[in-house]
């Protein structure tokens, strides 16, 4: 399967000429459509290593075919069948599954390069995309770097020198103390002068890693490891703006528009979009100024982006650069028409720049959402793992583009970022391009693993997010209490209900047709009225079902049992292919098109649907069964208080208690770290600590036992 | 003539209702009667059933059966027994401890007997028996499965030998039915002593969870025994049996939830050994290929991977009803369909003690192949199996005999046999796992396919004993025999396929198999190594 695959409709008319390239993926034939000129003639590499892994490997091969360039892939053993081997033309592993080990193993991956004669090498972004040290040894043995030069890195890298380089080009820096930081006791001191709330970074963290945000004198002095940091002010509900630049080595350089990223959980982005709802034309051109010539007084080549906190008086200060190709650059290359990889390739050639700063339009409107294998309802997002038993990217439908670099039968491990996808939807208003996204959530089938789409498709119907109010601090704003999931109207509750019982209405005609068999007895359920209970967070429904075609009415029938809905005596007609096969579920709701997706149905009456992006847990049961069922036991659930279990896959870093300790409510117990952060795990009362089921080092799975209280 | 006789029993019928007026109208006893047998043991042991969180015998059978398509049986049947006040009206229930009859599950004759736990606590009596024995007569002689609905409390001891006599009656029809007709059972309360061994000499046995039990000597008596102190549901619940000692193939939350789970699994079989594997209606495409497969088999031999996710990728809407899934978990077995044709799924589960074969995977494989053999339903297998297990525990437990069982069962199949070899097909345990030599119809390997004595490492250590280079004889061995291709070259696998491709090839073949005939020679019944 394509792992970067663009639908059709991303064509973006950019010169005279329109130039459009057509590319056949091995699974399937996508079409790609750049307005950027991908010129046989126009010599670059014959062979390029990308020293990466995932949907930005994948991304990278996709460009170089359309170049004709020659690709190699590297992975780690656990890696061996993963798409961006598949997809490359040579593929050479460099280790075992850590990345410390593999991907960031610069010895293997050089002799990955000499073994294959790659001529270039393309970093993506993280691993060693932004390692000096990488981009002398390449230039040492005469690779090119698909990428900035060492300088520029270093200088870039290091958040005080690029501050001190950044004011001395003009750019409006963040007041503050530009500083490394002695101790705790410094760090609270300096931050009571500039003023709370404080931003502290260590200083040679990339993107949101490294970044916190304290808020009064003991959040200071708690970040105990990041003490050799760098304060400054940050605005309260600031905004985060990526401007995308693109400078070759023979000083030209171009800003490509902004991105707005401000969505984010722990400091990492997960919705982004292009161009920002908040920016006017000058500003934007401020913003750009100032990058471009930021990228020209570190003598930058190469796509980067400059990182700038907005407040909301759009006052705009430099944060940072990065120096390398970003996640979220697929949004820049829907409005703007250009291919980034294309455009980073032929500048690390020599090649100039092919457009003017006149030539970069704002063609439309883009959205990414990221989509994660993480569970959403745990701190907007606690990484979970598993196989892909499942997986349909949402390709059918028109202006969508995934970029992944996974396939169904994929792992999501534990060694590696758990980003399933980046999926991007293009319109030619923010709201077409918000609509498409919703579309696109709803037909995106993902088994196997708990992923983020519920909070996902809530973001983007959000009214706030819909006007254009966003800021860094969206989400735990808007969800002060945690992401709970959608939050059903009446109405949907309805459509909802109705659906679960035509569903299963549907499974039980079909349950009856036993094809050739002359031993089964007529039934006339065709035409039956089936009187159904449907139950929905504890809240019973009696329903009447009747069928015409493969056109279902129900209404409600009798006073609900335990009357949390009020009677209002409407009918509700739900009419649909019902191919109980497929995981997407079209169906159309009292003349309203929508997609469910039918996540499990047993035999027992239990239907799970995903609608508008969450998962509802409903039960179906005809009149007898659900009259009958109140004679049956209610089971009593296990007592969670006394037992500790692992909310997600990962490693126990410490354990803090043995047997025999007492421990207080609240009190730590043992620390998980899965995916780059840590997690503390604590008591839920106050007892004495039974046994303990885990060691330091130890690798856990989700749900399983670490610790028992008495 | 004929005119005269019909005035004259007209008389006669007159007579007889004027002599009934004295007391009550027939009509009215018939109503009386089937009243008191509606209402079983009285509302107040209704009502103590229920408060077990147990539903009745009828309420069972309506949620099991179409509406409206119960026909009763023997309604006003009573017990015969004499002594102990017995013989007086208030102990006398219409229809005794038990409802019998026929029905429908989705359109399909069944056969089914509820014991009745609010007459003398569902004990069987004579009659009882009587009732039990009729149904199943009837369900052999027009080819119909039974479901029996366990929940009594043992023999009725007021009858004595009369009760025994009653179990070997029923026991006597379990085994004349069987492979004739499918036989269920369904514990949903008691099931102590002999009692047990008609469920166990049904084809399934499932129970309901906290509220089943099945022993053949309660707690109290094993305490005075064996000095052993064991809770009723230790001893014989719903775990102990699908997880310890395999005696129960599912277990179920309740009764409503079994029942209707029984339904479900009512549609997987035929209704007699003469009637095809019912064929269903499906929406999932016949030639649907399944990605995930090509990459799910790990690179490295020791590495795991779960082989449920191999059968629900290929089998019909990933719906797999497995068979004693907490069982000897190193060997999955169940039903599912391919094209909307019920088939019976064998396969080796490497994320279990490695996939390898030992006496109670042997055995659960055996039993179920029997079955599907037994009734028409053709096997799929899937292959990955390092061998059987080695050890004094399991050679002093008598492996070879038990092992044989699978061998056997897999020998003696006549249904269609389709295998795929997906990894390790070691040993004699390649012999055993459905191979070609065994009359597979169509044996496929993927290319991860290893078909080989042992694997390499314990190969070259026997050929190359005491010789140097023993790296550079592994690598020659892998070369030679880890990969498919030894087998293939003999023919005894008939292709290699891609793993995507599965699917649809197991659909194409099951159609072409669909009329295969094949009888073994004549004989008075084989004799399986037991």
């Amino acid at each position: 399967m394509a792992a970067y695959r663009s639908a059709a409709g991303f064509q973006r008319v950019l010169h005279a000429v329109k130039h459009v390239c057509f590319s056949k993926q091995r699974c399937g034939v996508i079409i790609c459509r750049y307005s950027t000129v991908y010129d046989p003639n126009e010599k670059t590499f014959d062979k390029i290593l990308i020293a990466n892994r995932g949907e930005i490997a994948c991304r990278v091969i996709k460009t170089c075919k359309k170049m004709g360039i020659k690709t190699v892939a590297v992975h780690s053993d656990v890696d061996s069948s993963a798409v961006h081997v598949k997809v490359a033309d040579e593929a050479v592993c460099v280790g075992p599954a850590p990345t410390s080990k593999s991907y960031l193993n610069m010895d293997a991956i050089m002799n990955a390069i000499k073994q294959t004669g790659a001529q270039a090498v393309h970093p993506g972004y993280g691993f060693l995309s932004e390692n000096k040290e990488f981009a002398k040894r390449l230039a040492a043995e005469g690779v090119t770097f698909i990428g900035p030069d060492t300088h520029a890195i270093q200088a870039m890298g290091d958040k005080i020198e690029s501050k001190l380089i950044a004011k001395a080009a003009k750019v409006n820096t963040i007041p503050g103390f530009d500083g490394v930081v002695k101790d705790a006791k410094e760090a609270v001191k300096i931050a009571g002068e500039i003023g709370y709330p404080v931003m502290i970074k260590a200083s040679a963290g990339g993107g949101g890693k490294g970044m916190r945000i304290a808020w009064n004198d003991e959040e200071t002095s708690d970040m105990g490891f990041f003490l050799s940091g760098h304060i400054s002010d940050i605005c309260a509900n600031g905004f985060c703006w990526c401007l995308q630049v693109l400078a070759d080595k023979h000083g030209n350089a171009l800003w490509l528009n902004e991105r707005e990223c401000s969505i984010q959980r722990r400091n990492q982005k997960v919705v982004e979009e292009a161009p920002s709802t908040f920016l006017d034309p000058d500003t934007r051109r401020a913003m750009g100024e100032q990058a471009v010539s930021l990228a020209n007084a570190v003598k930058y080549s190469s796509a980067g982006t400059v990182e700038f906190l907005v407040d909301s008086k759009k006052n705009f200060y430099f944060l940072e650069m990065n120096t390398r190709l970003q996640v979220e650059h697929p949004i820049t290359e829907c409005i703007t028409g250009l291919d980034l990889v294309q455009q980073m390739i032929r500048i690390a050639k020599g090649y100039k720049l092919q457009h003017k700063q006149s030539d970069i339009p704002i063609n439309g409107w883009a959205v990414e959402s990221r989509v994660y294998a993480e569970d959403p309802y745990k701190s907007f997002g606690l990484p979970s793992i598993g196989r892909l038993s499942q997986y349909q990217e949402p390709l059918d439908l028109p202006n969508v583009r995934v970029d992944s670099g996974i396939q169904e039968g994929s792992d999501i491990s534990i060694y590696y970022d758990p980003m399933i996808s980046k999926l991007v939807t293009y319109g030619k208003t923010r709201e077409e391009a918000l609509k498409k996204m919703e579309d696109a959530l709803d037909n995106y089938v993902i088994r196997g693993v708990t992923h983020n789409i519920p909070l996902l498709r809530e973001i983007i119907v959000h009214p706030r997010f819909v006007s254009g109010v966003i800021s860094t601090k969206f989400l735990p704003e808007v969800y002060p209490d945690g992401f709970k999931g959608h939050m059903l109207t009446a109405g949907e509750r309805r459509e909802l209900l109705a659906t679960a019982a035509a569903l299963y209405v549907a499974a039980q005609l079909r349950s009856q047709k036993f094809l050739g068999d002359l031993r089964v007895s007529v039934v006339p359920a065709e035409s039956r009225q089936w009187e159904l209970c449907v139950e929905l967070d504890k809240s019973v429904h009696m329903l009447g079902v009747s069928r015409s075609g493969n056109n279902y009415t129900v209404s409600e029938i009798v006073q609900n049992i335990t009357s949390l809905v009020e009677i209002d005596g409407e009918k509700v007609e739900v009419s649909g292919e019902w191919n109980l096969a497929s995981a997407l579920l079209p169906i159309t709701i009292n003349g309203k098109h929508r997609t469910l997706q039918c996540l499990l149905r047993t035999a027992a009456g239990e239907i799970s649907l995903q609608y508008l992006g969450t998962s509802f847990k409903l039960r179906v049961l005809s009149k007898l069964a659900a009259s009958l069922s109140k004679h049956m036991p209610e089971k009593v659930p296990e007592d969670t208080s006394s037992i500790l279990r692992s909310p997600m896959p990962g490693s126990v870093v410490a354990v803090s208690v043995k047997p025999g300790d007492n421990v207080a409510e609240g009190q730590e117990i043992c620390v998980i770290e899965a995916m780059k952060m840590q997690n503390s795990m604590t008591a839920a009362k106050t007892a004495k600590v039974k046994s303990v089921h885990c060691k330091a080092g130890d690798t856990v799975g989700e749900g399983d036992l670490l610790v028992e209280l008495e | 003539p004929d005119h005269l006789r019909f005035i004259r029993s007209y008389v006669s019928l007159q007579n007889a209702r004027c002599y009934s007026v004295k007391h009550l109208s027939v009509q009215e006893r018939i109503e009386k009667k089937r009243k008191a047998a509606l209402t079983g043991g009285g509302q107040l042991r209704i009502a103590a059933q229920h408060k077990r969180g147990k539903l009745t015998a009828r309420e069972r059978l309506e949620l099991l059966l179409d509406p409206d398509s119960f026909v009763e049986c023997d309604m006003f049947v009573e017990h015969r027994c004499s002594d102990f006040g017995m013989e007086a009206d208030h102990n006398k229930y219409p229809g005794d401890s038990v409802v019998t009859g026929q029905g429908r599950i989705n359109g399909r004759l069944v056969y089914v007997f509820s014991q009745d736990f609010t007459v003398f606590g569902g004990s069987l009596s004579g009659a009882h028996a009587q009732k039990v024995c009729k149904i199943m007569d009837q369900a052999m002689m027009v080819g119909a499965p039974v479901i029996g609905l366990n929940d009594s409390g043992g023999a009725r001891i007021q009858e004595g030998v009369e009760s025994l006599a009653g179990y070997a009656d029923i026991f006597l029809r379990n085994v004349m039915a069987s492979g004739v007709v499918p036989q269920i059972s369904l514990i949903m309360g008691p099931c102590a002593g002999g009692a047990v061994y008609s469920p166990a000499l049904t084809d399934f046995t499932f129970m309901v969870k906290d509220t089943s039990y099945l022993f053949i000597t309660g707690p109290d008596v094993v305490k005075s025994v064996t000095n052993e102190d064991v809770t009723q549901e230790e001893l014989g619940g719903a775990k102990t049996h699908t997880t310890v000692s395999g005696v129960a193939h599912r277990a179920f939350e309740n009764d409503v939830d079994a029942l209707l789970n029984l339904r479900d699994f009512f549609n997987f079989l035929p209704l007699s050994n003469k009637d095809p594997a019912p064929v269903t209606e499906c929406h999932d495409p016949r030639d649907r290929p399944v990605p995930g497969l090509d990459t799910i088999v790990p690179f490295e031999s020791t590495k795991a991977y779960d082989m449920l996710d191999i059968v629900h990728g290929i089998v019909d809407e990933r719906e797999f009803f497995e068979i004693m899934p907490n069982y000897a978990k190193n060997i999955v077995v169940g039903f599912a369909r391919m094209n909307g044709r019920t088939v019976g799924i064998v396969g080796n589960q490497p994320k279990v003690a490695s996939g390898c074969l030992d006496i109670n995977s042997s055995v659960k494989g055996a039993r179920f192949v029997r079955f599907c053999d037994a009734f028409n339903i053709p096997i799929i297998t899937f292959v990955d199996v390092p061998g059987f297990l080695p050890g004094t525990a399991q050679e002093y437990g008598g492996i070879i005999r038990h092992g044989a069982k699978l061998l056997y069962a897999f020998a003696e199949a006549t249904i269609p046999k389709i295998t795929v070899i997906t990894r390790k097909a070691y040993g004699g345990a390649y012999d055993v796992m459905s191979s070609k030599h065994l009359r597979g119809d169509v044996n496929y390997a993927w290319p991860s396919a290893e078909v080989a004595v042992m694997g390499a490492k314990g190969a070259v250590q026997i050929i190359f004993r005491g010789k140097e280079n023993q790296a550079e004889a592994e690598a020659e061995y892998v070369e030679k025999f880890a990969n498919p291709f030894p087998a293939a070259v003999r023919g005894f696998v008939d292709d290699i396929i891609q793993p995507s491709t599965t699917r649809k090839r197991i659909c194409r073949d099951l159609e072409v198999l669909a009329s295969k005939k094949q009888t073994n020679p004549w004989k008075k019944h084989a004799n399986i190594p037991l």
